[in-house]
């Protein structure tokens, strides 16, 4: 064989190889976007669910999930401390996965994803009446008006509110 | 005798004209770090699954001889005691029935969220006290919530106790 020739085989390898990897890349990106609220990891599962459905971690920004993970003893008025291996894993999960763009990654200081604006934007439909209603409670309480919301399903036509 | 060439100099790696080598390195950053989870959650699978063995009886048991060590002139743990601890606000706003309900055979409802909870008495729930770790979890925020500090090894036996003498 030539140099030409093995250049040629060369060229062509390396072309492929990065294409192929080009076009993951882009798959990659597209998988991420229609992931939709469905990212999971068994200890959050585990330990972020038993008071509360598991909220989706991309409905927070990580800054704000990042300081809700430091202060579990005191959490909305309760003891949630959990020891810090599982507290390391879960924090890093939910910023990995965290809210991004201008809307959902945008931090306005809140840890409530009730009280972030993209939410009440979401929301804003909603009578006051309802969000006192003794079968909703709270507006944090997903399920009672999105039937699917431990499946990460919020579609907008599947929403029931109760009476 | 032909040359095949798209754009570059001899010499030069085609991937360095992409000019986002960032998006690379994230992705392949990305990659190291799911094969890391597996890994993590494949070493974690075992021990999770030899750490949960203990029966209620055990658990009790250990409560019992903490409560022993700690308590002067322990009398034993009292169901009747328990019962009375669990259905008490201790001076607060909630008392463990407020969550678990005052009949813990049937499912209780988070106070604050609404959240549905099993039921808390092992006759109701196998599940319940058969996991050390979890048991004292739980013990430990529960009691910081109502009592505003952790409970007595005697609290939480007593407690046990009482949960043990439920039937079906
Ligand atoms: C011991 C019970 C308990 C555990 C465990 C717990 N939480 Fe909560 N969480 C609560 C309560 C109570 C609220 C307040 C609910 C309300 O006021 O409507 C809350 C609220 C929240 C909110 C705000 C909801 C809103 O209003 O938008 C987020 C976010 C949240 N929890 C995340 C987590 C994460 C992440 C974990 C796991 C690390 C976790 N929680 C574990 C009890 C718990
Ligand atoms: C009181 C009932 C109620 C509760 C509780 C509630 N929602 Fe909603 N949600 C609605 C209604 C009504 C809409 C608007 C549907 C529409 O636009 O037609 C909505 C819309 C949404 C949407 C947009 C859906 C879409 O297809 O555009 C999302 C996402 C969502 N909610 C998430 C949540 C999350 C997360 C929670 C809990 C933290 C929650 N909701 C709690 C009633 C509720
Ligand atoms: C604000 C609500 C709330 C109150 C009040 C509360 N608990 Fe709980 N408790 C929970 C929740 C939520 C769990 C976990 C649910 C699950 O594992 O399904 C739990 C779990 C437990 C467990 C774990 C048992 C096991 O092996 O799974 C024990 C023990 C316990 N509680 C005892 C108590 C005691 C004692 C009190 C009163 C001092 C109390 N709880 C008050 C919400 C509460």
């Amino acid at each position: 064989m030539n140099n030409t020739s093995k250049r040629w085989i060369f060229d062509s390898v390396v072309w492929s190889a990065s294409l192929l990897f080009l076009f993951g890349l882009l798959l990659d990106n597209a998988l991420a976007d229609s992931k939709g609220f469905t990212a999971s990891n068994n200890t959050w599962k585990a330990e972020c669910a038993s008071c509360h459905m598991a909220y989706p971690p991309n409905l927070l920004p990580a800054p704000a999930w990042r300081r809700l993970m430091a202060g579990l003893d005191k959490h909305f008025g309760t003891d949630a401390s959990i020891d810090a291996r599982s507290a390391a894993e879960i924090g890093a999960f939910l910023e990995n996965n965290s809210g991004q763009g201008k809307r959902r990654g945008s931090d306005s200081g809140t840890l409530r994803i009730t009280e972030t604006p993209w939410f009440q934007r979401k929301h804003d439909e909603v009578p006051a009446s309802t969000w006192k209603n003794p079968r909703v409670q709270t507006a944090a309480n997903c399920s009672a008006c999105h039937a699917g919301a431990e499946r990460g399903d919020f579609d907008e036509h599947a929403v029931r509110i109760p009476r | 005798m032909h040359t095949f060439r798209i754009c570059c100099n001899k010499g030069v790696h085609p991937l360095a004209y992409f000019p986002d080598q960032n998006a690379v390195a994230i992705n392949l950053q990305q990659l190291l770090r799911s094969a890391a989870g597996l890994l993590l959650a494949g070493s974690l699978a075992l021990p999770g699954l030899e750490a949960a063995a203990a029966a209620p009886a055990e658990i009790q048991k250990s409560l019992e001889t903490a409560a022993r060590a700690s308590t002067p002139g322990f009398g034993g743990l009292s169901a009747e005691r328990g019962q009375r601890f669990f259905s008490s606000t201790h001076g607060n706003d909630w008392s463990c029935t407020s969550c678990h309900t005052p009949t813990p055979l049937a499912p209780g409802k988070h106070a604050k969220t609404g959240r549905e909870i099993a039921p808390l008495a092992p006759a109701a729930n196998p599940q319940r006290f058969t996991d050390a770790a979890k048991v004292e979890k739980w013990f430990n925020r529960n009691c910081n919530d109502v009592l505003g500090r952790v409970c007595t090894a005697q609290e939480k036996g007593d407690v046990l106790a009482y949960l043990m003498s439920l039937a079906k």
